[in-house]
C-alpha cells in the first residue's frame, strides 16, 4: 500500500487536474512519520533516477532536518545528489528567521553554509515539505493552506507531500490541510489490549517506538473515500510495511476472565444455538417488526391477514401474522401489568 | 595520567583529571589502582542507557517535576562532559543558579569547575547577572535571544579552533526560566532552541536542556513540551514513584532513545526505566527491586 502511494505520487495528476497531494500525520506516541517521509522520498528518488517517473526532479523544503541529512540519506540509498540536477533542497532549517545572517552581518559569527544547493529551480517536479508543523508555527493556517493549494494547482508541480505532527496543532489546522490533500496517511499506535502493569507499559512504549499502524485514506475522483490499513515496523533504520493482521484482536478475544465455570460455547453448542427457531418476529426474513399503532382498524388488519391466510392456505401452509401492540417492556418497570384491567 | 612514585600511598589529590598513587608490587595496591580507576570513570545505569560514549550531534531533554528535581541529572551530565575526554568543552547557560552553586555541587562529586573554566574547557554564561547582554538597556526579548545565540555560536567556533576540541556540549538550565526571561514568549524560546539544535548538525555538538514538565501540564495545549520532545534525540524523565514516597528510593528515571537511526546493529532496548537515590556526594541508580 505504501508502494501504491509512491506510484500514485510518481504518476502525478491527469491533464487539467490538481496534482495529487499526500499528508503524513503522526503523534508523539508513535512518531514514525519521519521514517515514512524518508521512505517515500527514497522511492520517488529511485523512480526519477531510473527515469521511470513523469517528473524530472524533486524540490525538498527542509524545516526540521538539515539538507545535509537528506544528502546523506539519499547517498546511503545509492544516489549521489550533491552533483545532481534533479534534487534540490530549499534550506529552511539552518537559518529560518535570519538570525545567523544578522549576526554574521554584525561580524559576530562566521557565515558558514552547510554545503548544500539552495536554489529551487522549478521544472516538472515533485515537491516535498518536511514538517509543515514548523511552517504553521510561523505562519497562519490560511497562508499555509493557500500556499499548498497554489502548489497543487501549479502546472509544473506533478505531486506534493508533507509531514505534520497532529498533536502540535488544533484540530482545525490539521483538518484544513487534510482537506487540501488527496491522500492522507496516518501513523497510529498499534492497539495491544490486555496489558497491565508498569513493565507492560514500558514494553508498550518500546513497541510504539518501532511499530505502528499505517492508515491511508484516499479520495477518489468519483468522491468515494477508500481506506487501507497496513502495519509498519522499523528495524536497522529502515522501514518495512506488512499487511495488517488481526493478531491483536485474537489476543483480546481470548482474554476472558478466569473463573470456575465455562463461559465459552463449544462448537456443538454454537451449532445448536444457530438452529434454534426464534419467535415469530425474529425469523430474520428481512421483514420489519411491525407494531400495531392503532391507526389501522383491526378489521382491516384482519382482512389483510385473512387474505394472506387464504393465499397461504392455497399453497397448503399456514402462517401466523402477528402484530405487536407495544414494544417489549423493560424488566423491573414500575408499571403494574394488571393496571389496565378494567374490573 | 598515573604518576608512579615511592612506596607510601597518597590520597587522590584535588584536581580531577589526574591522580597520584603509589605503586608497590603487591596485590593491595593493584586493587587500589583498580579502585581509583573505577572512581575516575564511573559507569552506572544512566551512562549505559545514554549509550556510553559522549555521542556528538544529539539533543538530550531532561524533564522533571516539583516532586523530583532533575538537577542531579544535569550535574551528572556536566561532570561526564568535562571528564570524558581532555579535549571536550562545555558551554553552560544558567538561568537558575550562579557558578558558585554548581561549583559547590560538582566539587563534592570530584570535579572542579573553576579549574575547568580557567583551562577554557568551561564557558559559564550567567543569565542572572542583569548587565549580561545589556538587558537593562531596553532591548527586545528577540534581540536578547539573538545576541545570546550569537555568543553561543561564537564560543563553539572558538572552542573548536582552539586545540582541536573534539566535542562541545551546550547545557541549558532551564528552559522554563528562559521563557520567563523572554517575557513568556514560548515561540521565541523554541526558535532559540531550534537554532541551538542546528549547531548539533553544523558542528556536531550536543545540546542538553532541562525543562519542567508540570509547568506546562495545565495548559490546554502543552505545546512547548511536545515540541521539545519532538526535537530531542533522548528524553530523560524524572518522576516520583507511582506508589508514593519512600525512604530509600527517591524516584524513577525513564530514558527514551527516540533516535532510531542510530542503530549499533545489536538489538538494544530503546527505553530504560530504573530508580535512583540521591546521596551526599553521588547518586545511586538501580533497577526496581534490586536495591540491597
Amino acid at each position: 500500500m505504501a508502494e501504491w502511494i509512491c506510484r500514485t505520487l510518481r504518476d502525478g495528476g491527469l491533464e487539467g487536474e490538481h496534482a495529487p497531494a499526500l499528508t503524513i500525520n503522526d503523534t508523539i506516541t508513535c512518531s514514525l512519520g519521519s521514517f515514512v517521509f524518508d521512505h517515500i522520498l527514497s522511492q520517488l528518488s529511485s523512480f526519477i533516477h531510473s527515469q521511470k517517473s513523469q517528473s524530472s526532479g524533486i524540490v525538498l523544503v527542509a524545516f526540521s532536518r538539515s539538507p545535509l541529512y537528506y544528502e546523506q540519506l539519499l547517498k546511503s540509498k545509492g544516489y549521489n545528489v550533491s552533483a545532481s540536477t534533479w534534487f534540490k533542497v530549499l534550506d529552511c532549517y539552518t537559518d529560518p528567521l535570519g538570525w545567523k545572517s544578522k549576526l554574521a552581518n554584525s561580524g559576530i559569527i562566521a557565515n558558514d553554509s552547510l554545503g548544500s544547493s539552495v536554489t529551487a529551480k522549478l521544472c516538472k517536479n515533485v515537491k516535498d515539505l518536511d514538517e509543515v508543523s514548523e511552517m504553521l508555527r510561523h505562519a497562519s493556517v490560511s497562508s499555509v493552506a493557500s500556499l499548498l493549494s497554489e502548489l497543487r494547482s501549479h502546472g509544473q508541480v506533478s505531486s506534493l507531500f508533507w509531514l505534520i505532527h497532529s498533536d502540535l496543532h488544533e484540530t482545525r489546522a490539521t483538518a484544513a490541510l487534510e482537506y487540501i490533500s488527496s491522500m492522507k496517511a496516518t501513523v497510529i499506535v498499534q492497539p495491544m489490549d490486555g496489558l497491565r502493569g508498569n513493565s507492560a507499559c514500558l514494553s508498550l512504549m518500546e513497541n510504539n517506538l518501532k511499530r505502528g499502524k499505517f492508515n491511508v485514506h484516499v479520495k477518489r475522483r468519483n468522491g468515494r473515500v477508500k481506506t487501507m490499513v497496513e502495519e509498519l515496523y522499523v528495524e536497522n533504520s529502515t522501514i518495512n510495511f506488512a499487511p495488517f493482521s488481526t493478531e491483536g484482536e485474537v489476543i483480546s478475544q481470548s482474554l476472558v476472565p478466569k473463573v470456575q465455570f465455562n463461559l465459552q460455547l463449544s462448537e456443538k453448542e454454537q451449532n445448536d444455538r444457530a438452529k434454534v427457531i426464534l419467535p415469530f418476529e425474529h425469523q430474520g426474513d428481512g421483514k420489519n417488526i411491525q407494531i400495531y399503532d392503532g391507526r389501522k382498524s383491526l378489521n382491516e388488519s384482519k382482512g389483510d391477514s385473512e387474505q394472506t391466510c387464504l393465499e397461504k392456505e392455497d399453497s397448503g401452509r399456514g402462517e401466523i401474522i402477528y402484530f405487536r401492540d407495544s414494544d417489549d417492556e423493560m424488566p423491573d418497570s414500575d408499571e403494574d401489568p394488571d393496571d389496565d384491567l378494567d374490573i | 595520567m598515573l604518576l608512579l612514585k615511592s612506596k607510601t600511598l597518597i590520597e587522590k589529590s584535588k584536581p580531577p583529571n589526574y591522580c597520584i598513587i603509589n605503586y608497590q608490587r603487591n596485590q593491595r595496591n593493584y586493587h587500589s589502582i583498580r579502585a581509583v580507576m573505577a572512581n575516575a570513570l564511573p559507569s552506572n545505569l544512566l551512562d549505559e542507557s545514554l549509550g556510553g560514549s559522549s555521542g556528538g550531534g544529539r539533543m538530550i531533554l531532561v524533564e522533571d517535576c516539583v516532586e523530583t528535581s532533575g538537577a542531579f541529572v544535569v550535574h551528572h551530565l556536566l561532570k561526564r562532559a568535562l571528564n570524558s575526554h581532555s579535549s571536550d568543552a562545555v558551554v553552560f547557560l544558567s538561568f537558575s543558579h550562579p557558578l558558585s552553586h554548581y561549583d559547590r555541587v560538582l566539587r563534592k562529586m570530584g570535579c572542579n569547575l573553576s579549574v575547568q573554566r580557567d583551562n577554557k574547557r568551561l564557558l559559564f554564561l550567567d543569565m542572572l547577572a542583569l548587565d549580561h547582554l545589556d538587558r537593562n538597556r531596553g532591548k527586545t526579548s528577540e534581540d536578547i535571544l539573538i545576541a545570546l545565540y550569537g555568543e553561543i555560536q561564537k564560543a563553539v567556533e572558538i572552542s573548536r579552533s582552539h586545540e582541536a576540541r573534539h566535542h562541545i556540549t551546550v547545557v541549558i538550565d532551564d528552559v522554563s526560566l528562559m521563557e520567563v526571561d523572554a517575557n513568556g514568549s514560548s515561540d521565541l524560546v523554541l526558535d532559540f532552541l531550534r537554532y541551538c539544535c542546528s549547531l548539533t548538525a553544523q558542528f556536531g555538538c550536543s545540546l542538553i536542556a532541562l525543562n519542567h514538565g508540570d509547568v506546562y501540564s495545565t495548559v490546554d495545549q502543552p505545546n512547548l513540551l511536545l515540541q521539545l520532545e519532538y526535537l530531542a534525540d533522548i528524553v530523560i524523565k524524572i518522576e516520583p514513584l507511582a506508589t508514593g514516597l519512600a525512604k530509600d528510593v527517591h524516584g524513577q528515571l525513564t530514558v527514551t532513545n527516540r533516535n532510531l537511526r542510530v542503530d549499533s546493529g545489536k538489538s538494544r532496548s530503546r527505553i530504560h526505566n530504573f530508580q535512583f537515590r540521591i546521596k551526599d556526594n553521588s547518586v545511586e541508580y538501580f533497577y526496581p527491586g534490586s536495591k540491597t
